[in-house]
């Protein structure tokens, strides 16, 4: 069958079962924009306000359902403004595929209008990219590209197509297998390696007496979470998760300890630089969950099981080091472990000693003037009212980290949000693809006032599309970790932190949307109850204390267990709570 | 036969890492782009063709005072045109590295020295002018090192050297 590059590509995305993109058109990428006329039907394409949000979108689109993200944007400038959102997606590894325009073939290289050198720019930030020169390269490179996308470690892949490939014509011959000699999703220990491995695992195990399981993201990308439950409930071990981990486990559960880290509970921190040994999950060691790598867990032998092998003894050092997927090594490794579920008493006790006094700490604790709302009390209240059942989308700051203590995640891949990259602006257009991939779900952004007001013009995205998605606000009138930091670390000199915001439920009337405002707890779950009634999509503001900070932090250049935290309130007898694991 | 026939270099902070790659445009960029990415610090990379015309080869030599040759290895690894990484430092190897050198002749006296440098060490005089010499070198770095430290006191005008290439024995 005689078919234009575009329509090649069509097929092939059809192919891979795509069904929506996110994008926005331009002269390098036309041919491409006029096939899809005669494809949508069957591949809806989402125009967002900035190509940033279509890559962002693709990237929440992926979390939510586990299948490829697509972004497309023309050449030039509307390809670069994909680049942060596909950096993004490599620190987060999210398999996307990113399709730009380029200039036609024969003017590759001369500075031709919209011209930019997208696989040189997009290189350190991609897993994988091309440039198709060639019309007879096209369906092999974007299968290749799907592939890539999602095996092994997930990451971005970027298909630069010159717009001569995209009009030229050729016999279409469907490409059904990848064959990428030199890639190999993991580069597996070798078979008669893998059983010392694991009985080196289980040995380790066996001798803990006070171990924890570190568990991230690689276990929902292994598609493990029976797998690793079958494992946490047979072992006993207490369990913390990073931020990406969140929702490997119930948090419900009485072994989840919860999030681990920079804003991580003391109890947690504490934990694990108390812990003999650390099984690390699909996790990678990041500074954020680290602190300071001189001091970290110093008592403790390492499991690091990570399906990259860069990944292993890049930041801490492993005593039994598995590059292979999560899911088969605890299918093989459960097995070889004692039952001892219920077990590690004197440790969880210890555990417990530490979480004792973490009420004292809460900002809940507080006795706050009428009138006065914390931001927390905003997450706390989303959390009660919707019964936590919905799907959230955070922004990247203050309100991300509380939504973590104070959002309690029942379902699994519940979260989704920006961690290694810390993507401002992330939460809207997240919601917006989280929105398509789970059309039955509620689903909320969450967003500061400096985030949200880079997302902005994704409003209009939202009623275009005709989504209901209900979008929070806090807004404490401050880039609010910023300025925390500088409170904390630089003298309360408030540089550039303070943010005035457009009034936002007139905002919201001028895109068509209902808007609405509250100023404190009372107010706030009323907006909550009627924003969940209104059939449509809200966007709510939350006028909050402005200079509330989060606690514990771990503060740059300080050990896991050298935690700031809140000032302690005196507490009732009744609610009891030991002293100790008060580090200042 | 001066200081030839030793085949493992002496230094061990030096690794030595093989990569075969995909010959296409670009794949240098992606290698030489993640030593840069991964502030990676590489003391030579020599690249040529095989006798597979689509295969590539690399040799790589890691100072691993300054960094962890495991993880360059690793991370050559997920370069999807990265085909294969042979780390040549745990296995014995040949190792050599070519050099040109252009030294200067005063007189007739000086170039009869150059001569018997030459020949100590096995080396060709591939080039000759009224006023220099052009000498041509394989063996190990430590050997052409001891050659140019040689030729230095008649002057070097230029020299060019290829770079570690290696490869297992047997």
């Amino acid at each position: 069958m005689q078919l234009t590059g575009s329509q090649i590509f069509w097929e092939v995305l059809m192919q891979q079962g795509v069904d929506v993109v996110f994008g926005y058109p331009g002269g390098a990428i036309m041919p491409i924009y006029d096939a899809l006329y005669d494809v949508e039907g069957k591949i809806h394409h989402v125009l967002v306000r900035h190509e940033e949000n279509a890559a962002l979108a693709a990237d929440a689109y992926w979390r939510a359902t586990g299948r490829v993200g697509v972004c497309m944007a023309t050449s030039g400038p509307g390809a670069t403004n994909l680049v942060t959102g596909i950096a993004n997606a490599m620190m987060d590894s999210s398999a996307i595929v990113a399709i730009t325009g380029q200039v036609a073939s024969h003017l590759v290289g001369s500075d031709a209008f919209q011209e930019t050198d997208m696989t040189g720019i997009t290189q350190p930030i991609t897993k994988h990219n091309y440039l198709v020169t060639d019309i007879n390269d096209l369906a092999r490179v974007l299968v290749e590209a799907f592939h890539i996308a999602k095996a092994g470690r997930p990451g971005p892949v970027l298909v630069d197509i010159c717009k001569d490939v995209q009009q030229k014509m050729t016999e279409y011959v469907p490409v059904t297998e990848v064959n990428l000699r030199g890639y190999k999703a993991a580069k597996p220990p070798k078979k008669q390696e893998m059983p010392r491995l694991l009985s080196q695992a289980a040995q380790l195990i066996a001798a803990a007496r006070k171990p924890i399981i570190l568990a991230g993201q690689g276990i929902k990308h292994a598609d493990a979470h029976a797998e690793f439950i079958e494992f946490v409930e047979k072992s006993g071990i207490p369990v913390t998760t990073t931020l990406l981990g969140i929702g490997v486990l119930n948090e419900d559960h009485p072994q989840n300890l919860r999030m681990m880290g920079m804003h991580g509970e003391a109890y947690v921190n504490n934990a694990i630089a108390d812990a003999d040994l650390l099984i690390a999950l699909g996790m990678r060691f990041d500074d954020r969950v680290t602190g300071n790598l001189k001091y970290y867990a110093k008592n403790a032998q390492v499991i690091h099981v990570d399906i990259d092998p860069s990944e292993i003894g890049k930041n801490v050092p492993a005593d039994v080091g598995i590059c292979a997927s999560v899911k088969d090594v605890l299918r093989d490794l459960t097995p070889m472990i004692e039952n001892h579920a219920g077990g590690y008493r004197a440790w969880y006790a210890r555990i417990n000693e530490w979480r004792g006094d973490t009420k004292a700490h809460d900002v809940m604790a507080y006795e706050l003037p009428p009138n006065m709302m914390l931001a927390p009390q905003v997450i706390r209240a989303i959390w009660e009212e919707t019964g936590g059942d919905i799907t959230v989308c955070t922004d990247v700051g203050q309100h991300q980290m509380w939504e973590t203590q104070y959002f309690q995640h029942r379902r699994k891949n519940q979260l989704i949000t920006s961690g290694g990259a810390g993507t401002m602006g992330f939460a809207l257009p997240a919601a917006i693809g989280a929105k398509f991939g789970r059309p039955q779900d509620e689903v909320w952004a969450i967003a500061g006032d400096g985030g949200f007001q880079m997302s902005i013009p994704e409003l209009q995205t939202v009623m275009q599309e005709k989504l209901n998605i209900k979008i929070a606000v806090i807004n404490n009138s401050f880039l609010g970790m910023v300025r925390q930091w500088q409170e904390l670390m630089h003298d309360r000199r408030y540089s550039s932190v303070n943010m005035t915001s457009p009034n936002f439920v007139k905002l919201a009337e001028a895109y068509g949307m209902c808007g609405m405002r509250a100023t404190n707890v009372a107010e706030a779950r009323e907006v909550i109850q009627r924003a969940r009634e209104h059939n449509g999509p809200v966007l709510m503001e939350f006028v909050v204390e402005q200079e509330t900070n989060v606690f514990p932090m771990v503060q740059p250049g300080k050990a896991l267990n050298e935690m700031t935290r809140r000032e302690k309130v005196p507490l009732p007898a009744a609610m009891g709570g030991g002293m100790e694991g008060v580090r200042e | 036969m001066l200081i030839d026939r030793i085949e493992a270099s002496k230094n061990p902070t030096k690794h030595t890492l093989v990569a075969l790659v995909e010959n296409e445009p670009g794949v240098l960029n992606r290698v030489s782009s993640l030593f840069r990415r991964r502030n990676f610090n590489i003391d030579s990379l020599a690249v040529g063709t095989t006798n597979d015309p689509t295969v590539s080869r690399m040799t790589i030599v890691v100072d691993t005072s300054k960094t962890n040759a495991a993880l360059v290895e690793r991370n050559l690894y997920k370069l999807v045109n990265v085909i294969d990484v042979q780390d040549l430092s745990a296995v014995p190897a040949v190792l050599r590295e070519m050099a040109l050198i252009k030294v200067h002749v005063a007189d007739n006296q000086k170039r009869s020295e150059i001569k018997q440098v030459i020949d100590l060490f096995e080396a060709q005089m591939v080039d000759m002018t009224p006023n220099s010499i052009m000498v041509e070198l394989t063996g190990n770095e430590e050997k052409v090192d001891s050659i140019i430290k040689m030729l230095e006191e008649y002057g070097i005008k230029e020299v060019v050297r290829t770079g570690r290439i290696a490869m297992a024995r047997g």
